[in-house]
Formats: structure tokens, sequence, C-alpha cells
């Protein structure tokens, strides 16, 4: 590899124009590391400068290409090159007579169509999500006719996946959660005296409110994700055509066993999950407060009505659903291509947590009567 | 530069679990040759090739290319090493969330070294020299067919000016037209650059028409490393078939009427 480079010949006769000879190897990886240098040369050049080329040992696109826009993308008018640099130049010279299409630029009009589309959008969404349960209905009804067909297989995978595997994590979470709940609840009371108020305190928030709430955000970012990342990555590698041509649907296949497994799985990780919290705040209490756990133990049933054990359980169940249908809603409408893929899943994520919270407090004011000693 | 080869392997050992799939494979291309690499499906061609590429390491032996080890060096060193050399993979592997200019540029952005106006240029040329109309720079590569697809990508693998061309299975998916345009394109190429290509292939007519050189690789082993005539020669159950085959004949027959 010889290192490029451009010798000036100064014109010696009035009226005549310099010379520029070019040397050495005109490709990319001679030119990188001298670049900053040749372009300045070359922008430097006078437009009726001579241009010898004869000394070129070897020119690539690349080479062509940048001396094609220094030298103002026409030929000059005084060069002498070898017909077989000509010809790279001259392609390169065609190619940039017609230009690639651009991408058409943004203007006020595409930012209102984009805020139209935003709105549209969510129409997009209200539809197919409706259509996504209109289905499953479909599929569990003719589930029902023929009994044979029911997915048991992945429905009891994704009970493992999405159930027991979750329940270590949970667990931490939980018993933590309980934990710091306790000691700050216990550090209000004993100011005022009222310290076996904190079974009441810890009973009915984990287990009517904190327990499905942990979980959910849990299971949203933990199965939902997985659930839009696969069906989104089944779409790019043309899985989820390969089903369909086999007229195997895909609602069935691959959406109803998820939507069924995390509503079985939901309330069994709620009550684990709310049943270690309420370990971690005991354990708490007992060290804070020195609240015996026989007497916590003995205590809870009588000031939280078991009500609240079923409220939670709904919960579990209705949040269970709205993920795995959420996650698959999100999975479906991925388009082949990675960045719509990351875009599926974040919005997955987001969207179940915030119908989470949402759901979370209609279920408060429906069931505000309900469980709640006064 | 000229005498050292541009890929040297040594004593390539390759195992996947139980299944060894090279056992012991030595192979030597100098500058300028096109080396074509066949094999029955299955023979471990495209594993070969990403040992060149160093997405692999072997489980034993060495590979060098332009005359040093894959792996010596700063990272510095190996990554001005690595673009050197271009790659079509089997199967595109184009960045499907790029259309199909910023795919081809994207390697010459990554550089930093060109203009705007420059990249334009190249992307419009790289496009034209694998023959595909500049209306297709605005597509995304899922919106291309198969043949399109191989063509942007040998298209982006030409974006740094490689000295040494990879292509796996290039003709395959493309008909019969294209596919003798590619081999044209890629001779051309080589004439004007002195590019070394290793291509794996299992066109006849791709292979009559480009190899200097044919690599046969079966029972895990290269058992021909010779110019097609001498390989033709060899006995061995698989050249018989590949080569002496009703289609294998046909070509060279085509072939051997051109040259
Ligand atoms: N990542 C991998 N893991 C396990 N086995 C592999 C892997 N990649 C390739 N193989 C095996 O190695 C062998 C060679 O594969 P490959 O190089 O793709 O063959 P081909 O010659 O058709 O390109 C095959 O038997 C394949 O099953
Ligand atoms: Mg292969």
């Amino acid at each position: 590899m010889r290192s490029p480079a451009i010798k000036t010949e100064i014109a010696t006769e009035p009226g005549a124009s310099h010379s520029f000879r070019l040397q050495g190897d005109w490709t990319l990886r001679a030119l990188a590391p001298r670049l900053a240098t040749l372009r300045a040369e070359l922008g430097g050049a006078p437009t009726d400068a001579r241009w010898l080329l004869d000394d070129v040992a070897r020119l690539d696109s690349f080479g062509a290409t940048l001396l094609w826009h220094a030298w103002g993308q026409r030929w000059p008018a005084a060069i002498s090159v070898a017909d077989e640099l000509r010809q790279i130049i001259a392609r390169v010279a065609d190619s940039a007579v017609e230009p690639l299409p651009a991408a058409p630029p943004f203007t006020a009009v595409d930012a209102i169509i984009v805020l139209g589309r935003a709105m549209l959008s969510f129409r997009d969404h209200a539809l197919d999500f409706i259509r996504l349960m209109g289905q499953l209905c479909l599929d569990v009804a003719y589930l029902l006719q023929h009994p044979r067909d029911w997915p048991l297989k992945e429905i009891s995978a994704n009970v493992y996946k999405v159930g027991l595997k979750a329940t270590p994590v949970a667990a931490l979470v939980g018993f933590l959660i309980g934990i710091v709940l306790s000691y700050l609840s216990a550090l209000q009371l004993r100011a005022f005296g009222a310290d076996i108020y904190i079974v009441n305190i810890l009973g009915l928030g984990i287990v009517r409110e904190l327990g499905p709430v942990l979980v959910s955000v849990l299971v949203a970012g933990r199965s939902g994700s997985a659930m839009t990342a696969q069906l989104g990555v089944m779409r790019v590698t043309e899985e989820l055509d390969a089903l369909s041509a086999m007229g195997i649907s895909r609602t069935l296949r691959l959406v109803l066993p998820k939507v069924i497994a995390l509503t079985l799985a939901m309330p069994l990780l709620v009550l684990w999950t709310s049943g270690v919290a309420l370990l971690g705040g005991m354990v708490s209490a007992w060290m804070q407060l020195d609240l015996g756990m026989a007497f916590f133990i003995d205590r809870l049933p009588q000031v939280v009505p078991v009500s609240n054990l079923y409220i939670g359980f709904a919960k579990g169940a209705v949040f269970g659903l709205l993920i795995a249908l959420v996650a698959s809603h999100f999975g479906l409408r991925v388009r082949p291509n990675t960045e719509s893929l990351s875009a599926n899943t974040t919005a997955s994520v987001v969207s179940s947590i915030t119908i989470v919270i949402l759901v979370d407090a209609v279920f408060a004011i429906a069931t505000r009567s309900i469980g709640v000693p006064r | 530069m000229n005498g050292r080869p541009v890929i040297d392997m040594r004593g390539i050992v390759t195992r996947f679990g139980a299944n060894v799939v090279h056992d012991g494979i030595d192979l030597s291309v100098t500058r300028g040759e096109v080396v074509a690499l066949v094999g029955g499906s299955g023979t471990g061609k495209t594993t070969l090739l990403r040992h060149i590429i160093g997405l692999t390491r072997p489980a034993a032996g060495d590979v060098s290319i332009f005359g040093a080890p894959l792996f010596s060096g700063s990272i510095n060193e190996q990554r001005t090493r690595r673009r050197r050399f271009g790659v079509l993979f089997q199967h595109g592997a184009l960045f499907s969330a790029l259309n199909v200019a910023e795919n081809i540029g994207f390697p010459l952005r990554e550089l930093r070294i060109a203009s705007k106006d420059e990249i334009h240029n190249l992307v419009a040329l790289k496009l034209a020299m694998v023959e595909l109309e500049p209306a297709t720079a605005l597509l995304m590569p899922a919106e291309l067919s198969g043949g399109m697809i191989k063509r942007v990508a040998l298209a982006r693998a030409l974006a740094l000016e490689p000295e040494l061309l990879l292509l796996d299975e290039p003709t395959a998916g493309l008909d019969p037209d294209r596919s003798a345009a590619f081999v044209e394109l890629v001779r051309s190429l080589q004439n004007q650059l002195g590019l070394t290509v290793v291509l794996v292939t299992h066109d006849v007519d791709t292979l009559a028409a480009l190899a200097t050189k044919i690599a046969v690789l079966a029972d895990r082993r290269i058992v021909s490393y010779a110019s097609l005539e001498e390989t033709m020669e060899v006995d061995h159950p698989f050249i018989d078939r590949f080569f002496r085959g009703p289609h294998g004949r046909r070509a060279l027959a085509r072939s051997g009427g051109d040259h």
C-alpha cells in the first residue's frame, strides 16, 4: 500500500495553469489516515488546474468519489488519466447524475398528519384489541365444542414459566416490601401507643392492595415483555406466517395459552407474594414492637375479613388477564423490523402497568363497601 | 504483501457437542484468487467462513488473514483488519430497521470519513453496481425479494472497498439471468481491484465461470484444492456427483463453450 499524495507543479510561464500530480494508492484504506490534509489540498486547487493522474497506482470508488466531489462534480478542463481510471471515475459520475430519491422533508402538513395518525392509532389499537378479544372468545367457543383441541401443554408450560419461575423474585420483593412497610408504620404507631394496629394496616394493605399491584408490576416487566418479544420475533422470522399457512390459529395456539396461564397463575402468585410480604412485616413487627408472631397470626383473621383475600384473588386474575392480553396485542402488532420490536415491547410493559393501575382504581371504588371494617 | 497468503488456515478442528464438523482443515488463499468452497449441505462451509470472519473460533487450529493471526494486535488493529474484508451472509443479514440506502451507507457513515454528498454518491454507485433501481433506496429490507436482499447485502459488503470478499451462497435464490450478471459483476470487480474472493456455492455455473481454485469440503476435510480441470480428475464420490451429475455436466459444457 503506497500512501496517496498530491504534488503541485507550479506553472512557470505566465497564463499557464498549475498542475496537480496525484501519486500512490487512492483507495479508502490508504486515504483514511491522511484524509483531512488531502481534502484541504484538493479543495485549495484552482478551477483551471491541470490534473495528472498517471502516477495513481490504484483507485477505488471511494477515491474516485472524493476526486469527483472535489472537482465540483464535473470533469476538469485539463486532465491526464489512463482509460481504466477514467472509467472508474465515469461510473461515479454517472451515479451522481441521478440522485437517489430522498425521503420527502418534514413539513407542517406532515406534523398535522402525524398528530392525526396518533389519534387514529388510538382507535386502531382499540379496534385491534377488541378484535383480539373477540377472536379469543371464538377460540374458546370452538374449544368448548372440540375439547380435544385444548392447548393443554402450552398452558401448563406457560403456567410454569410465568408462575413457578417467578416465585423466587416475587418472594424476595414481597419480603423486603413487607419489612419496610412494617418498619415505617411501627415507628408511627408507637408514637400513638397503637402498636397492635400494625396487624390491621399490614393485613389490609398487603392482602387487598399491595400484593396484587406489586405482583402485576413484576409480572408485566417479567412475563409481559417476554410474551410481546416472543410474538414479535415470530413475526420477524415469519414464524407467524408459517403458522397461518398451516391453517393453525395464532390466537388459539399462541395467545390463548398465555392468557389462560397468566389468569390462572397470577392469583396464586398474589397469594404467595402477599403471604411472604406478611411474613416480612411480621418479622419486622416482632423486632420493632415486640409483637409476638403467634399473636400476629391469631389477630390477622379477626381484623382482616376474608373477603379481602377474595378481592386480592379477583384482582390477581383480572390483572393477569389484562397483562397477557396487552402483551399479546402489542406482540402481534410488531412489524418485521427490530425498531418496531423494541417500540412495541416498551409500549406493552408501559401500557399494561398503566392499565393495571387504572383498573385497580376501579376496583377500589367498586369494592369500597366490602371487607373494610369501620 | 504479495507473497503472503490472504487467508491461511492450519489444522482447523470444529466441534458442536459430539458433532465433529471439521477435522484438520488446511486452506491457504493467495491474493487475487477466487476460491469456491463446495460441499454437501451441512458439511460446514458456513462455519468455515465464520471462522475466517472471526465470529466463531475453531476448537483447534489457527486462522490468519492478511498475514497476521485473526485475533492478534490491539483492538484498533483488529478492527482495521476486519474492515479489509466484506461479507455477504447467507441470508443477507440486512439491518431491518434501516432502509436500503442506509444499510449500504452504514459502514461508511460509521467510519466518519465521507461527507453526506459523497456517501449519497457512493450508495448510488453501489446500487448501480449490483443493478438495482435507484427507487429501491427507500425500501425497507422486509419489502425486498430474496434476490434483492442478496444484492443489497453485496452492495453493503462492497461499501468499504474490501480487499477480500467472502460470499456465502451469493447466487442461491437469484434467477439464472441475475446469477450470470452477478458472476460478471464479481469478476469485473475482481479484475479492477485485485479482489480476493472466497465464495460458497452449490451452483456449478457460478463456479465454472468464476473460480480459479475449488476447495471441496467432504468427510470433514478439504479433499481437493485445485483448479477446475484438476478437480475433475479427483476420484471422490462427492466430486463425482457434483461435477459429473447431469446438471454439472451440462453447466460445464456451457461454460466450456464461452471460455
Ligand atoms: N451454532 C451451532 N450449534 C450447533 N451446531 C451447529 C451450529 N452451527 C452449525 N452447526 C452444525 O454444523 C454443521 C455445518 O453447518 P453449516 O456450516 O451451516 O453447513 P453448510 O455447509 O450447509 O453451510 C451442521 O451439521 C450444523 O448442524
Ligand atoms: Mg451454509
